[in-house]
């Protein structure tokens, strides 16, 4: 009977626990909703997108425009994405088929630890060496390729570590079979282990992308933020994240109200990418 | 039992945990003797000062318990004017339509040009100055430089620095070229220190410690005046600003006591250590 009712105080605050991290999550995204309503009625949906430019505090004369955010927020994303994601891949590929053990054993634990290191190193990092060598091709150096840099460096660990997880999940049938089949290593991995773990390197990457999109304290240190959709690769940028850090403190009423609505955008990319995710994951399960 | 153990932990540490994120009681103050608590939010330049002073108060007062949270100068103003907090921390001067507010100055601040050490650029004008914000000079050889592209530092909407600058210099935030937008003075210093053909505006405390520590940036003067602490304290530096606490209506007698011991003598070493210039009271 003790064991019963021990068990039963276990389930319960298991329930509690799950319970509890479950709402946290709900309750971000209610007050997200709560707090985005005010801006979007007082300020009206339409301007984020039609206004000429980013002024919040301007009184009467304030502008809202999220476009520029929004640009730099997908470009960023997407310029680092196609960076880390095929070095990633190809170091997982490495690390799995052709390192020795010993080797590729020193590799993983540099890249767990490259993964570990927090963001305002890479930041600080970033802002001290990277900006100076972009001024070098073309002032001012804090731009939109030195963001794009800093995060790639960031998401590739994530990205190497979920692909060598992907990469090693391939059945060792497959493997076998293609050396049966007397087949190069080369070719064993193009024609045999990508397509049976092509699934598990687009969560990789689906990941790596959404760790790019929440980035804020090195954006922030190394993109200039100038409220600008960017022309080239070396304009300054401001990502949606950096725009919140950078102003929430300080923003009151109608401003404080349209970061809010910048936050929900935000939320609004990372569960379209939760949901490729989840799409991929459950392809990957069934290959 | 280990098992179980470590649940009923969980299960008695989880209520807890939700507790403690549950917001504080407002400041309160009483009459009679000093006891209660002061709630103070506002200018992240002011609150490391406050925060200092904080502490000393509550060494003399140990029934007092001073609360202070940054978040701007505005927030500060807007604290005050609520009743949010009872005292706001504002690094500027009061506007126009804050008159309602009672603004106590605790110390002296200024705001200065800096640019990178190796510039060969000694001076701008008031004039320069504004057509480089404006973009309408964009090369240091248009002002006796190098000729290399003038890179544009401003600051974040919000920020106290930003309005002083924008108001001595009679700029329009909406039409300032800025070339880097960055957070605080500290982000400001790094940027400049790290890109030779930068200019910049930070607070001049900061400057100066920054300057004096071996970081690559120089002060510019303003007017032919140089920019140091010793300029701000004696009135002469033109970009100045107080370093306010804000008050709204009738000012209880901990609010009094707290405002009065941040412009006494007793608190000048705190105030100076942070690079500010100590208020001149009447002795």
């Amino acid at each position: 009977m003790k064991v019963k009712s021990t068990d039963r105080i276990l389930v319960w605050s298991l329930r509690a626990a799950s319970a509890t991290a479950g709402s946290l999550v709900l309750l971000i995204l209610c007050f997200l909703v709560l707090e985005s309503v005010e801006g979007i009625t007082r300020v009206g949906a339409g301007r984020f997108l039609n206004d000429p430019g980013w002024h919040p505090s301007q009184g009467a004369e304030s502008e809202f425009s999220l476009v520029p955010m929004i640009a730099a927020t997908i470009a960023s994303t997407i310029g680092a994405i196609l960076l880390a994601g095929p070095v990633g891949v190809l170091a997982a590929v490495f690390c799995r088929f052709y390192a020795p053990p010993k080797l590729a054993r020193a590799f993983r634990s540099i890249v767990e630890l490259l993964a570990g290191i927090p963001s305002v190193v890479y930041g600080f990092w970033g802002l001290v060496t990277l900006v100076p060598l972009v001024r070098e091709l073309a002032p001012p150096g804090a731009s939109l390729l030195a963001g794009i840099l800093v995060l790639a460096m960031m998401i590739v660990p994530t990205v190497a570590l979920l692909a060598f997880a992907a990469l090693k999940n391939v059945p060792p049938g497959h493997l076998e079979g293609a050396t049966a089949l007397g087949l190069s290593r080369w070719t064993t991995i193009v024609k045999v282990v990508f397509p049976s773990a092509a699934s598990g390197l687009g969560v990789a990457i689906v990941l790596g992308t959404m760790r790019a999109i929440g980035e804020t304290m090195a954006v922030l240190m190394v993109c200039g933020n100038i409220t600008k959709v960017p022309s080239s690769l070396f304009d300054p940028v401001r990502t949606l994240t950096a725009n919140i850090a950078l102003e929430l403190g300080y923003a009151t009423q109608e401003h404080r109200a349209v970061l809010f609505v910048s936050g929900l955008a935000l939320m609004i990319m990372i569960v379209l990418l939760v949901f490729v995710q989840e799409r991929l994951q459950r392809r990957a399960r069934l290959a | 039992m280990k098992h179980s153990l470590s649940s009923l932990l969980l299960a008695a540490v989880l209520p807890v945990a939700l507790v403690a994120c549950a917001p504080s009681e407002a400041g309160t103050t009483t009459d009679g003797g000093l006891s209660g608590k002061l709630t103070l939010t506002g200018s992240s330049t002011i609150a490391p000062l406050a925060l200092e002073i904080a502490k000393r108060f509550e060494e003399r007062h140990p029934d007092v318990r001073i609360d202070v949270q940054t978040g701007g100068s505005s927030r500060g103003i807007s604290d005050a004017r609520s009743g949010l907090a009872d005292i706001g921390m504002a690094s500027r001067r009061l506007k126009d339509g804050e008159i309602e507010l009672t603004a106590h100055a605790i110390a002296q601040d200024g705001v200065c040009m800096i640019l990178h050490a190796s510039n060969v650029v000694a001076s701008l004008t008031d004039d320069q100055v504004r057509a480089i914000y404006l973009g309408e000079i964009e090369n240091w050889s248009e002002v006796g430089g190098e000729d290399a592209p003038i890179t544009v530092v401003n600051k974040a909407a919000g920020r106290a620095t930003l309005e002083v600058f924008t108001k001595h210099f009679g700029l329009d935030e909406k039409e300032i070229q800025a070339d880097v937008i960055v957070g605080d003075n500290e982000q400001g210093i790094k940027t400049v220190a790290g890109n030779p053909d930068s200019i910049g505006y930070v607070s001049i405390g900061t400057a100066e410690y920054s300057a004096g520590s071996d970081v690559a940036i120089k002060l510019l003067p303003a007017n032919g005046i140089t920019a140091s602490t010793a300029s701000v304290g004696s009135g002469s530096f033109p970009i100045g600003r107080p370093l306010n606490l804000v008050t709204f209506g009738e000012v209880s007698k901990l609010q009094r006591a707290y405002i009065d011991f941040c412009r006494s003598a007793e608190v000048h070493d705190l105030v100076t250590g942070l690079y500010f210039v100590p208020v001149r009271t009447a002795q």
